[in-house]
């Protein structure tokens, strides 16, 4: 039966070729537009670590006096003062921890001739690597002792391995780091999380490849390497030594297994900024752990723009669906007469509906095939931007899919009303008029 | 034209008229929403910087090797480029407008205050206001006796010794006029922190700051005269004619390359690139507007035609009886025009109300400023002169109906 009311409607969308076009063109318009900018926001708000986002947290807390210049809209600073990140840090109290800065190193090429060039480069601690699942190629990260004795080691991205090393095993080779040589201990397995998280409020970009070099904090700061970003809270007439100077400068994440340890965490938290108000250091009593998700939000990670663009695609999507619902109820209307016939000769409501129903899908299906289309050729465009994130806007499998389903939706919405009224139409009156 | 009968057969088509208009009512609205958008975009990067554009170039670069003197450094490399032919002026600066990266300060009125007043940008260097074209509007330029080494003036901070440190600055008139409105700013004090006293000896006409993400706050900026050494994220800021720019652009880094091979030249354009990137995100948003008001506008003109199109074959008898009756064909075609007339009207009626809706969400979810009334009629124009071009062709193929088919049965 389904093959009959396939026949029929493909018969019927050939009489009005430009009709049918249009409701096609219309529909993929809709879908296209909706398609491209959902990936974009589906990009933009995903999960960077999913396997591990759900035990990483973001302790805040707040150094600043209670009359700081600095008006902060009572929000909690998105990095911490060397002092208390060092404190969190050695407390141990998570299964894993690390502080982390960016700054720019400048690489000096092993080749002759070959230029210096920045790169950017992550100043952290041991867990680092272990706690963002970043994987290496080749060697390990190193250790929490070489963290204490500021040993000048280097971990480097794939794409920096390929650069400097054409891709070898570099374990054990030098890199000539701001004037420095640093031994290689690790290459990391390409890694670049989306968004890049772990950046947020430390001043890097949201979006990219990712970092070339992570380096022992210590070991950095030692040959003054600076943090992207610093934050004062009182007048600094010293950014040399940020250890000691009333900054915030390091983000601090760690990692917990299970809701008791992330209550322990909070207790653990309140606790050490109590006893830092008894000390005399502190003045405010806030403090905060978000998850990783919850700490993306927080930094509205996702630009209001991108949103603005889903409204606009959907509100799009939907002036289309009105459309096609009208001009299949023109044609319908058109139909009375065949209807009446097909009813005489003993077809049901039900089959009818059904009849009209396939038809309004096989648009649907078309402007999803078109749409897709459409789809490619935005995201294309999007890639041209010069947006952060342009050049990861691909379609998916699942967006792939779900085109599709976005599209037989539309077309079966908009084929409910004039399938509904051709089922009604009563027969006799219309085979009278003929 | 008599309105009544065309109300009367609408009536006994509720359900397709109603549809065009709720087409007519969401393409309204969101035309309406998206006009003004781009409106906001347009006048963001219309944003004036106060300096002289069109004629300024900007090169940052880094020393590999620390020069042992980084003062000495600068003063070579501003000798070196004010050599470079078609050169006019060249000043040494922490920031540039519309840069981006920004050096910033809490400014206070009274020593004693506990929160800001405001928070303005300081731009630091000698030469700044000649070279950018900075509009002067009261008071002097930073003279070279005003300025202090930033080294001297930390160590002076450190020490407490308020002889080192700069006692001046240039502020703009709207900082001004925030600061002290109404009255004379010259010869009054601001204070960085509580110790640092800065006397305002000139006033700019604008210098817009390097991270203006916020219109109202884009020209609190200050001049503080303090000498800067080499380093990177430092900017020399090079005026030529227009025309010159590119000549002037490649000679100056020649010139910078050859005192030093061995440094990397980091950024190096012109103040139109340096516009063009600071707004790209909003000529992008922009670009996507323009496009979807574009799609919307062709698919809802599609849209009427094709249901004029049907309408007119489903009413041929009629407009055959019609004409039959006495109607002349431009009757018929009027009829059609102000049939579609109607129900635009009642659509953008209704697409005025949503689009009202759409921005009260928009003001309360993005920061977005009440929507114009003068945006409203642009959506209605746009939409009562679509309707008009698409209902065209149907409506003269309507006119075109002979009277005989009234004699023909079907």
């Amino acid at each position: 039966m389904l093959v009959y009311y396939l026949d029929l409607a493909v018969r019927s969308l050939k009489r009005n070729r430009v009709l049918t076009m249009l409701m096609v063109l219309a529909l993929a318009l809709g879908i296209g537009a909706s398609i491209t900018t959902l990936t974009v926001l589906r990009l933009l708000s995903g999960d960077p670590l999913p396997q591990k986002s759900a035990r990483l947290f973001y302790p805040q807390l707040d150094p600043s006096p209670k009359n700081s210049a600095i008006d902060s809209n009572g929000r909690l600073p998105r990095t911490m003062g060397y002092v208390d990140a060092m404190n969190l840090l050695h407390a141990h109290r998570a299964t894993r921890q690390a502080v982390m800065a960016l700054t720019q190193a400048k690489i000096m090429p092993p080749q002759a001739h070959a230029h210096p060039f920045f790169s950017d480069g992550v100043m952290t601690t041991a867990d680092f690597f272990a706690m963002f699942d970043a994987g290496f190629q080749y060697g390990s990260g190193w250790s929490a002792t070489d963290d204490e004795g500021g040993a000048q080691v280097v971990v480097i991205a794939s794409f920096l391995n390929d650069k400097l090393f054409d891709g070898a095993d570099s374990v054990g080779r030098m890199v000539r780091l701001n004037d420095h040589d640093f031994r290689v201990v690790g290459v990391l397995k390409p890694w670049a999380p989306q968004p890049r998280f772990y950046t947020l409020g430390l001043g890097g970009d949201h979006y990219g490849d990712g970092d070339a070099v992570f380096l022992p904090l210590k070991a950095a700061r030692a040959l003054k390497m600076g943090p992207q970003d610093t934050e004062c809270y009182q007048a600094v007439d010293d950014f040399t030594h940020l250890e000691s100077a009333p900054c915030e400068w390091l983000g601090l994440w760690v990692e917990l297994d299970d809701s008791s340890a992330v209550a322990g965490y909070r207790r653990f938290l309140d606790g050490y900024v109590k006893e830092q108000v008894a000390l005399g250091r502190f003045q405010r009593t806030d403090s905060s752990l978000l998850d990783l998700m919850g700490w993306l939000r927080d930094q509205h990670v996702v630009p209001d723009d991108v949103r603005l663009q889903v409204y606009l695609a959907f509100g799009f999507l939907l002036i289309c669906v009105v459309n096609t619902v009208g001009l299949l109820l023109a044609k319908c209307l058109r139909r009375s007469q065949e209807i009446g016939v097909r009813r005489a000769l003993g077809a049901t409501r039900r089959e009818i509906f059904v009849q009209f129903m396939v038809e309004a899908s096989i648009i649907g299906l078309a402007g999803g095939v078109l749409g897709l289309a459409l789809a490619e050729l935005g995201l294309f465009g999007i890639r041209h931007q010069p947006a952060q994130y342009a050049h990861l806007a691909h379609l998916d499998p699942a967006m792939f899919a779900f085109t599709f389903v976005v599209a037989l939706v539309a077309s079966l919405i908009a084929g409910l009303l004039p399938a509904w009224r051709a089922c009604l139409l009563a027969p006799a009156p219309q085979l009278k008029a003929m | 034209m008599d309105i009544l009968p065309i109300l009367s057969t609408l009536r006994r088509h509720k359900l397709t008229a109603g549809l065009l208009v709720m087409q007519i009512a969401l393409t309204c609205a969101i035309v309406c929403n998206a006009v003004f958008l781009i409106g906001q975009r347009l006048q963001r990067m219309d944003l004036p910087s106060g300096v002289a554009e069109h004629e300024l170039l900007q090169i940052q670069v880094a020393d590999v090797v620390k020069s042992g003197n980084p003062y000495a450094r600068v003063q070579e490399d501003l000798a070196l480029l004010r050599q470079v032919p078609g050169v006019q002026s060249v000043a040494f600066s922490n920031q540039v407008p519309f840069g981006g990266s920004s050096s910033n300060g809490n400014v206070l009125l009274d020593p004693n205050q506990p929160q800001r007043t405001l928070n303005a940008t300081t731009y630091f260097g000698q030469n700044l206001v000649p070279t950018m074209g900075v509009q002067m509007v009261a008071g002097r330029d930073l003279q070279d006796d005003d300025f202090v080494d930033v080294d001297t003036a930390l160590k002076g901070l450190k020490t407490g010794d308020t002889k080192s440190l700069p006692h001046v600055t240039l502020i703009t008139r709207d900082m001004a006029e925030r600061l002290w409105p109404g009255q004379n700013p010259l010869g009054r004090l601001i204070y960085l922190t509580p110790t640092v006293g800065l006397r305002v000896v000139g006033v700019m006409a604008s210098l817009v700051r390097p991270n203006a993400y916020d219109a109202n706050t884009a020209q609190y900026t200050m001049v503080i005269p303090l000498r800067m050494g080499a380093d990177r994220g430092m900017s020399y800021v090079i005026r030529a004619r227009p025309q010159d720019r590119a000549s002037v652009l490649a000679a100056a880094l020649a010139a910078l390359r050859k005192a030093d091979p061995q440094r990397i030249v980091t950024t190096q354009r012109s103040f139109d690139e340096v516009r063009r990137h600071f707004f790209r995100d909003d000529r992008a948003m922009a670009g996507i507007l323009v496009g979807v008001i574009a799609a919307l506008l062709v698919v809802t003109a599609l849209g009427i035609v094709g249901l004029a199109s049907f309408w007119v074959a489903q009413r041929r008898r009629t407009i055959g009886v019609r004409r039959a009756l006495g109607a002349t064909r431009s009757d018929v075609l009027h009829y059609f025009q102000t049939e579609n007339f109607l129900l635009a009207t009642i659509g953008i009626g209704l697409g005025m109300v949503l689009a009202y809706g759409i921005n009260l969400f928009l003001m309360q979810h993005y920061e977005l400023p009440r929507l114009p009334a003068i945006y409203f009629p642009v959506g209605a124009v746009a939409l009562w002169l679509i309707g008009q071009v698409a209902v065209l062709g149907p409506a003269l193929r309507a006119a075109a109906v002979p009277p005989v088919v009234a004699t023909r049965a079907g």
